[in-house]
């Protein structure tokens, strides 16, 4: 797979993990993603934190309004039935528990479910916007990424990084499986055909703990 | 009472050293012509609050390229390079809040709350020599109030009282941030009379407001 190939496959397997009615914020690049490939049948309502829930697709060229952009800046559009709020509000919502699920990328993340995604001392300090409060507030929060960085380990015994929130994450999906963070570990419970067992250990740092019942990774 | 004045009137009241709260979200509206007139004014030494610091070229990005931030508070800075920049340099000091966090705290001010409790940032680097309560329990950071001198909003439709309706997502920290500092100013893109705006969509009511500038959209 190319990376464009890897991240659509990515976006697809998360789609997979969202409900019927539910509330998801989804964060900037590969996450953004997931709103293609919400399977038929399904219909959730997408929050964007700079203030409105009921995010539509982008617009058409041409109809691109300067007062709606989405939390990266780029031109959106609102659905019929969404709604406009201040950022307290928005932040009620997030911190709150009314959002059920949030999808977003990762630097690292640990066998503990620590995350680290917002700053690289001393090269990248971008800040970290509302990714603290949506992983500390979002009822299930999930990490879309890349399994390796240029071959480098981000699935780690124990992150390295200043934290973005200690033991939040609860499911890691990437090119090579599904992994769920449980008290005594990571669990591989979903892995692509197209890699071994001991392919997908090899990529990551943590001891993988493969369920009794591992299931191919399907889209 | 008619609160209007002109662009010159408000940046006359802006001054070298002020705490600053901007509204807007990543330029989806900073008040643009305000901001602008302190560029040109070349007001220095501000502390800025703002979530961000939009881009280089448009609106509070510009202060900070122009040099007239001293500190800045915001939860994002990454879409203009120059803040970085400054930052690592040791020119600019720069307190980074989680989005969520500064908008309680700008709240809190505007509210009259010594602070508030929030479990965003335990165990990060945000909670580095805050305080920790525990409530029923659960552990939570204080944050404190955040207020400000001054603080610039933008409204799309504002009556000549102050009363305030905002348009889509540009609502944003602005109705917060209005009740947070001792002068508020919002630029509007349409000023209309009082009675314009029907009670039930004023969103930011007129008695945060000192001045309203701008119009013709």
């Amino acid at each position: 797979m190319d990376k464009n190939m890897e991240k659509e496959f990515i976006a697809r397997r998360v789609a997979k993990e969202l409900k019927d009615g539910d509330v998801v914020n989804l964060g900037i690049g590969l996450p953004t993603l997931v709103a293609n490939f919400i399977p038929e049948g399904i219909e959730i309502t997408l929050q964007s934190e700079n203030g409105f829930v009921g995010m539509g697709p982008a617009p058409k060229e041409g109809e691109e309004d300067p007062d709606l952009v989405n939390a990266g800046a780029q031109y959106a559009t609102i659905n019929p039935g969404g709604t406009f709020f201040d950022s307290a509000d928005s932040f009620l919502i997030i911190r709150g528990g009314h959002v059920d699920v949030t999808v977003l990328g990762a630097l690292e993340v640990d066998e503990k479910g620590n995350l680290a995604n917002w700053m690289v001392p001393g090269k990248m300090v971008p800040g970290m916007g509302g990714a603290m409060d949506l992983v500390t507030g979002a009822k299930k929060v999930i990490v879309a990424m890349n399994h390796t960085a240029k071959g480098s380990h981000k699935i780690l015994k124990g992150c390295k990084l200043p934290l973005t929130a200690v033991k939040c994450v609860d499911l890691i999906i990437t090119e090579m499986g599904v992994m769920e963070v449980t008290d005594k570990g990571l669990v591989l419970k979903e892995i692509n055909p197209e890699f071994t067992v001991e392919e997908v250990q090899n990529a990551t740092e943590a001891k993988l703990i493969i369920s009794e019942d591992l299931k191919k990774m399907e889209i | 009472m008619n609160k209007l004045i002109s662009i010159d009137d408000a940046v006359n009241m802006i001054h070298d050293g002020m705490t600053i709260m901007v509204g807007g979200f990543l330029g989806c509206k900073n008040p643009f012509r305000i901001v602008d007139a302190i560029v040109e004014k070349g007001v220095k030494d501000i502390t800025l609050i703002a979530n961000d610091t939009a881009f280089p070229d448009i609106g509070i990005g510009k202060l900070i390229v122009n040099k007239q931030v001293k500190k800045l508070i915001a939860s994002h800075i990454g879409t203009n390079k120059e803040t970085g920049n400054q930052m690592n340099a040791g020119e600019l000091e720069v307190e980074l809040v989680p989005q969520g966090t500064l908008a309680e705290r700008i709240r809190a001010a505007g509210a009259g709350l010594g602070g508030i409790l929030t479990p965003t940032g335990l165990g990060t680097v945000v909670a580095e020599g805050k305080t920790i309560i525990e409530v029923d329990g659960k552990e939570y950071l204080l944050e404190k109030p955040l207020k400000a001198d001054v603080a610039l909003i933008v409204g799309a439709k504002v009556d000549k009282k102050g009363n305030i309706r905002y348009r889509k997502a540009t609502r944003n920290f602005n109705p917060l941030m209005a009740a947070a500092a001792d002068l508020v100013i919002v630029e509007a893109d349409e000023i209309v009379e009082v009675g314009e705006i029907d009670p039930d969509d004023v969103m930011t009511p007129g008695l945060f407001v000192d001045y309203v500038v701008g119009g013709n959209k």
